[in-house]
């Protein structure tokens, strides 16, 4: 294997910087106890079928994936496909949390969070097949589902550019008076886009109810993240903006993620107060389908993360130790999952193509409401 | 019938359409404390507080995305360019998330944004400020492209743009914030997408938007007190969507067209107006099409040389003969 030049900065799990912890993280020292998210307030009173759901979920969302990336391989899907693959517990812990008055956004790797919310398998894979039964009629693609009604405002393909949006969902709800927030979800590479850095400090000027969520996975598509972003860690730039800031280093824990998103949450619902959150997670496929995924990062990095943290392995080792889980129910999950995914497969697939005439509807509102269209004029030039 | 200014109607538009629907607001750099850079939402933050009129940082692809993003849940932003030039700052927002929000989700979410603020030349501001990006804008489907020549238009335009539902760029023309006409003080609404025929001829059709059409009007004038030339000066008002068939009706009429803009001329409002003319009215016509627009060139400094670069009544005069020739 090509010996991969190692940058000269401390690393913790192979791929992060090594940061000093927030003041809102707990540093376990002689006098305190060590953190554990169990004991958090979200998480002391779960009850067996709350633990069982989040397993579940994040089982849903690997066998969809990986029932995705067949698709892709058989030519069924084009363009990208972003795999969340050891991220599972991100989505899921985040919104586990949510109230139905919070709201959130994200960028282009968004499958876990479109499951998360609830939407369909059926719905998503039709959109990754590009079928007018997709949540976008086909017109969206993997990296931009949409779901308004379970308050999922994207899906988005460009580094970045969905976090000025977040804000402004958090504007609107500030403005309207309701007492919710919004998740903005970014990879480690977005944090070094202009638009990120103007949303926070709009959010911290204007007390905008947003949490900022870096879903740190150590490689903006190829380039770690000690050859791109300079500082001692993402989440430490908040202070630059007076922000409250946290960084949960065990997001393959779906418990330390709910505690340490719900604390973020909490402070957005009362106090109207944006928080950046980072947590540090790792992808266990490449940055799409088309990365060779062998010149950046070394294979036993890999092999390590999916030996000893990868999310579904550790919950469920949990949930068994406690008893919450035996092998009946993991298979009996596993197999619902799997023939989930499969059927969303077999939709897809039995589903037809927009036609040609749905190129240009959901162009224009009016176009598509000609009965109280109030503008006169042609609207399409061809 | 009030005499006002073209800033002024815009403001009474702003005024009207804040007291009809709470879910609208204003926001930009300076439209509040400051009264507006150009003082076109001069007062409207004394009258509405701060919820309603909101000055931003100096930070358009922060405060133009985060527009965007509350449009989505439904409110109506206006958003204020100081300088529509600055549009380029939030490129990725606008012609990103705005025009293709409604049809990557398919057809699920919408952005009812206005976008507003001067797109002209002509004030020796230099090329950074100095841009008219109509053609640009309005290239994206989903985005609709809006410019007013005078303050009557100026105000029935602007509320109708507020009430659309799909993200309007509305550019305005800090020379013609001064200029005065009539203007209703009650509510009237003017439809996007519908052209005017500002003075009949049967000669020949001048066809432009925004200052151009007041430097046609000047020239047409001249063009009948010199030579008894009758020439149409019709003012598109809307880009996108375009009235077409008033651009039709008038070149049947008169066989020959001059079409004047502001804009450079490569890709621009003009070529695409040329490129339907010879599609659809091929057979009417006398003449070629000719252009009439800014010198290809950066929007230079120097003040005698701009005047040369942009198009004037006396240029807009001469190119029409040549049409007549």
């Amino acid at each position: 294997m090509r010996k991969l030049r190692r940058p000269e900065i401390a690393l913790n799990s192979n791929h992060h910087p090594v940061s000093k912890k927030s003041p809102h993280t707990k540093r376990p020292d002689d006098s305190a106890p060590a953190y554990n998210a169990r004991l958090a307030p979200i998480n002391a009173r779960l009850g067996q079928d709350e633990q069982i759901a989040f397993y579940r979920d994040m089982v849903r969302i690997r066998r969809f994936e990986e029932r995705c990336l067949r698709a892709y391989q058989q030519g069924k899907i084009g363009g990208f496909l972003h795999l969340y693959i050891g991220q599972e517990s991100l989505a899921v812990g985040c919104c586990s949390v949510m109230s139905k008055q919070d709201h959130i956004i994200t960028a282009y790797r968004d499958h876990g969070h479109a499951l998360g919310v609830g939407m369909s398998m059926n719905e998503l894979m039709a959109e990754n097949y590009g079928k007018y039964t997709g949540c976008s009629k086909g017109k969206g693609s993997s990296m931009h589902y949409f779901d308004p009604s379970r308050h999922f405002w994207g899906g988005h393909g460009i580094v970045g550019g969905q976090i000025p949006l977040g804000i402004g969902i958090a504007f609107a709800l500030k403005y309207k008076g309701v007492k919710g927030a919004c998740m903005a979800f970014m990879g480690d590479g977005a944090v070094n886009q202009g638009a990120v850095h103007e949303s926070y400090n709009l959010a911290a000027l204007w007390d905008l109810p947003v949490v900022f969520v870096i879903e740190n996975n150590g490689y903006s598509m190829g380039t770690s993240q000690a050859r791109s972003s300079a500082g001692p860690s993402l989440a430490q730039r908040a202070e630059g903006y007076g922000m409250s800031w946290d960084i949960s280093e065990n997001g393959h824990d779906v418990l330390e993620v709910r505690d340490k998103v719900s604390q973020a949450l909490k402070r957005a619902h009362e106090e109207h107060k944006p928080t950046v959150l980072e947590i540090r997670t790792y992808r266990s496929r490449g940055h799409s389908i088309a990365d060779p995924d062998t010149t950046y990062r070394e294979k036993h990095e890999i092999e390590e993360y999916k030996r000893t943290k990868d999310p579904i392995m550790v919950y469920q080792n949990t949930l068994v130790a406690e008893g919450v889980l035996n092998d009946e129910l993991i298979a009996k999950i596993d197999e619902s999952a799997r023939a989930e995914a499969e059927t969303s497969a077999q939709f897809a697939d039995q589903s037809p193509f927009p036609t040609v005439e749905d190129i240009k509807k959901d162009v224009y509102w009016e176009t598509d409401n000609p009965a109280d269209r109030k503008s006169v004029g042609t609207l399409f030039f061809d | 019938m009030p005499v006002i200014t073209y800033r002024e109607a815009l403001r009474h538009a702003m005024a009207e359409e804040l007291d009809r629907d709470p879910n609208v607001l204003i926001m930009g750099e300076e439209v509040g404390q400051f009264n507006g850079a150009y003082k076109v939402t001069e007062g409207l933050l004394a009258k509405y507080g701060e919820k309603r009129v909101i000055d931003t940082p100096i930070s358009e692809a922060g405060f133009i995305g985060l527009g965007i993003g509350a449009s989505m849940l439904g409110l109506r932003p206006v958003m204020e360019l100081m300088f529509f030039s600055f549009y380029s700052v939030a490129f990725d927002q606008i012609f990103n998330n705005a025009a293709n929000m409604r049809y990557m989700s398919g057809g699920l979410i919408n952005c009812p944004i206005v976008i507003r603020g001067p797109a002209n030349g002509g004030t020796n501001v230099g090329a950074t400020h100095s841009h008219t990006p109509e053609s640009i804008a309005a290239y994206h489907p989903g985005i609709k492209v809006v410019v007013p020549s005078n303050g009557y238009d100026a105000k029935g335009l602007l509320k109708s743009a507020i009430r659309d539902n799909d993200p309007v760029l509305f550019m305005e023309n800090t020379m013609l914030y001064g200029d005065t006409c009539e203007v209703p003080a009650e509510e009237y609404l003017i439809p996007l997408g519908s052209a005017k025929v500002m003075r009949e001829g049967t000669d020949l059709s001048i066809i432009g938007h925004g200052r151009t059409i007041q430097m046609a009007l000047k020239a047409a004038q001249t063009l009948e007190e010199k030579h008894g030339i009758k020439a149409e000066v019709i003012d598109l008002r809307s880009i996108r969507p375009l009235d077409e068939e008033t651009i039709l009706a008038s070149v049947r009429k008169t066989n020959r067209v001059l079409l004047v803009e502001e804009a450079k001329p490569f890709c621009s409002v003009s070529a695409m107006i040329a490129c339907i003319i010879q599609e659809k009215a091929f057979d009417h016509l006398d003449a070629p099409v000719r252009r009439l627009t800014s010198m290809d060139a950066p929007a230079i400094y120097c003040p005698p040389l701009e005047k040369e670069q942009l198009p004037t009544p006396q240029k807009i005069f001469t190119a029409a003969l040549e049409v007549l020739k």
